[in-house]
């Protein structure tokens, strides 16, 4: 009753019709003109001195206007489809646009600046590149699509900004000048994340799959199932991959020569596995508890063996919960595998912590990125499987 | 075909099924009937194996169900239950085909036999065939489910209460289907239900349980005439008996040859009730008689619903 008496009335809510557009530009034109959008530095390890966009050295910041004036006619635009398309793709080219704008001035000041500079984003540009992702994203979950094309076209949204970083347009930003300096410990450290993401996944399915047909099919052993593992999950990371020190070191000089040690690999791998059971034991047994009761009444009456059942019927019912629950793995799996590196299994962990270590922004931003990148792109991608599989069932 | 001899079933202690003995011959169209509770599901369900009985015989051709691996023994006898169970995941024909898939027909056979059957059950194969279950009716998920429990041809048909979800119209249609199936195949048939309407519809004989006893067994007529007890009274309905007594009688039973009548003519094959429906609707005490071709026949009177009743 109060919107109505307030909003219906009176003619701005008449006119706004994207609300929360309205609040994203809003808070970019405050962050735009408030905060610092680059930040120069005499080195890679001080901390910079803050440009605002409106005091850059290069000019192309007007060339924002042309975005800004797409969203603010979009928030009072008919609701239209094509509204929503439109708005999707004016942010994703912003969240582009800034990256470049950044970029350019990176490249401007770095003729007058001495040769160690560094420019990097500024807090406003990160703000106002998470504002145009917002927008984007918003503008999409509006446009009401299916969902396989619904996470193919959130994966799209990066490409104008993936085109960017691949023509060397960023290439003068301090990130990807600690990017070159560490080419080969990057792309190293990028095949170890990946290694040991696979070498946790592998066993997590072999293990956790069958643990959860069984917790399927006895209650008191999935009850007891979930208490161990829910109480492994409450134990924080860096603990468990220190309790496992112990025990394998010992196991180490038992064994000389089987390659087995305290800390790298092989302790990362435990801990990250036994961390994924939990999200794979439920979804399997959840998988199989959704499979109508029905459906198993009627294959055994018809003469299927418990064999015919769970390969025929039970299994490909339970896939599509499996697969979520590979999914929320896959992507807990790839985040905690940067906290391995604590434990000197190296992945972008490394980059992060050595980062940390030498208070150098941009080296745990190098290790980080790729990593959002990462669980981004495995998420779409499951995503996209799992709807494959849904639309087969329709 | 069917046999079982002093067969008890437990469940903690309390029997569902008592000492029943029950023998059901080759084409017979078998009706348990009962309150819930009376173990009607539970005997169905221990012809193949999906229970198991504690004591006694269950025989079938002859032979005991235990001596028979339990899938061999379900592939033989077709099965089709109220919650349908069709697999979500599997269009209409990879349904119909379940049984014929295990028992290794082949492709173009299976293929065949699944057109054949969605024809005999009033589906058009090239509209039903591709579709997924979700995508049909209650009642066209229920065709697909007989479908695909006569699909090897079994030499028996289970039924648990397949048409207890549907609603009447399809419920009615598909009772039909069902007595023109067995008309036509002469499967045995047994059927669990509680309707005592749709038992005395179908069924050649109906078996009326309780408390996992057979109370009574007999044909539809004895049970309505000579009701066992109060207690089939009761479960008949005492109140509905004459118009069930008139709908185990049709208008060829009692029409007159050759007499003429005025007005719309109704068809032979119908029930003494329906015909009774008819008379009271029209304000009329006489109904011309049509047979299956659309030909005069004669005439019914109304008071020839009361001649020699039983």
């Amino acid at each position: 009753m109060a919107a109505l008496a307030f909003g219906e009335g009176s003619p701005a809510a008449v006119l706004v019709r994207n609300r929360v557009l309205l609040v994203l530009c809003l808070a970019a034109a405050v962050v735009a003109f408030g905060l610092a959008f680059v930040s120069v530095a005499a080195n890679r390890l001080t901390t910079g001195v803050g440009v605002a966009l409106h005091g850059l050295a290069s000019d192309g910041a007007r060339w924002l206007g042309l975005p800004a004036s797409v969203l603010l006619w979009a928030v009072f635009a008919p609701a239209t489809r094509r509204r929503h398309a439109i708005v999707a793709i004016t942010g994703s080219l912003l969240l582009a646009g800034l990256a470049w704008l950044a970029g350019r001035e990176a490249l401007a000041q770095s003729a007058s600046l001495p040769s160690l500079a560094r420019v990097s984003f500024g807090g406003g540009c990160w703000i106002l590149m998470l504002l145009a992702w917002l927008a984007a994203a918003d503008a999409l979950q509006r446009l009401g699509l299916a969902l396989g094309w619904r996470s193919l076209a959130h994966t799209a949204l990066w490409l104008p900004l993936l085109g960017l970083l691949l023509s060397g347009g960023l290439d003068a930003l301090s990130l990807l000048k600690e990017y070159d300096n560490r080419q080969d410990v990057f792309n190293a450290a990028g095949v170890r994340h990946l290694q040991i993401v696979g070498a946790t996944l592998l066993p997590a399915l072999l293990i956790g799959v069958p643990l959860g047909v069984a917790a399927a099919r006895h209650a008191l052993f999935g009850r007891n199932l979930f208490a161990v593992l829910n109480v492994i999950q409450t134990v924080p990371s860096i603990a468990l991959f220190a309790l496992l020190i112990a025990p394998l070191a010992s196991l180490a000089s038992a064994l000389p020569g089987w390659g087995i040690q305290g800390i790298g690999l092989l302790p990362a791998v435990i801990a990250l596995t036994l961390y994924a059971l939990l999200p794979i034991v439920h979804g399997t047994a959840s998988g199989l508890a959704q499979v109508p009761a029905a459906a198993v009444e009627a294959a055994l009456g018809m003469g299927m063996t418990r064999r015919q059942l769970f390969w025929q019927v039970e299994a490909p019912l339970a896939l599509p919960v499996l697969l979520s629950g590979l999914r929320v793995t896959t992507v807990q799996v790839i985040g905690l595998a940067v906290v391995a590196a604590l434990i000197g299994a190296g992945g972008f962990g490394a980059l992060v912590f050595q980062g940390l270590a030498s208070s150098a922004l941009d080296l745990v931003l190098l290790g980080v990125l790729p990593v959002v990148a990462l669980a981004v792109v495995v998420d779409a991608g499951l995503a996209l499987v799992a709807a494959a599989l849904q639309g087969r069932a329709r | 075909m069917i046999e079982l001899r002093e067969v008890s079933k437990a469940y903690g202690g309390i029997l569902a099924i008592d000492g029943l003995s029950l023998a059901i011959g080759r084409g017979e169209l078998v009706a348990l009937i009962g309150a819930s509770g009376s173990g009607k599901s539970t005997l169905l369900k221990m012809i193949n194996r999906l229970v198991e009985h504690d004591r006694g015989m269950v025989l079938f051709q002859g032979e005991q169900v235990r001596s028979f691996r339990p899938e061999d023994l379900r592939r033989r006898m077709g099965y089709a239950i109220q919650s349908i169970g069709l697999f979500p995941h599997w269009n209409v024909a990879r349904n119909i085909a379940t049984v014929p898939m295990l028992l290794g027909w082949t492709a173009a056979r299976i293929a065949a036999r699944v057109d054949e059957l969605l024809a005999l059950l009033g589906l058009d194969p090239a509209v039903y065939r591709e579709r997924y279950p979700q995508q049909l009716s209650g009642g066209q998920q229920q065709r697909v489910g007989v479908a695909r429990a006569l699909a090897a041809d079994p030499e028996v048909l289970l039924m648990d209460e397949p048409f207890g979800a549907l609603d009447p119209v399809n419920r009615l249609a598909l009772q039909q289907e069902l007595a023109r199936i067995h008309r036509a195949s002469g499967k045995t048939i047994v059927l669990v239900t509680h309707d005592i309407d749709e038992a005395l519809r179908l069924a050649t004989r109906v078996v009326l349980l309780h408390h996992g006893r057979i109370v009574q067994d007999g044909t539809p007529m004895q049970l309505l005439a000579e009701p066992a007890n109060d207690g089939v009274s009761d479960f008949i309905g005492r109140g509905d008996l004459g118009l069930r007594l008139l709908g185990q009688h049709t208008v060829a039973e009692r029409v007159r040859i050759g007499e003429a009548a005025d007005g719309e003519a109704i068809a032979a094959t119908l029930s003494l009730r329906e015909a009774l429906s008819v008379f009271v609707a029209r304000h009329t005490d006489r109904l011309p008689v049509i047979d299956g071709v659309g030909r005069a026949l004669g005439a019914i009177h109304f008071a020839d619903l009361l001649r020699n009743n039983g």
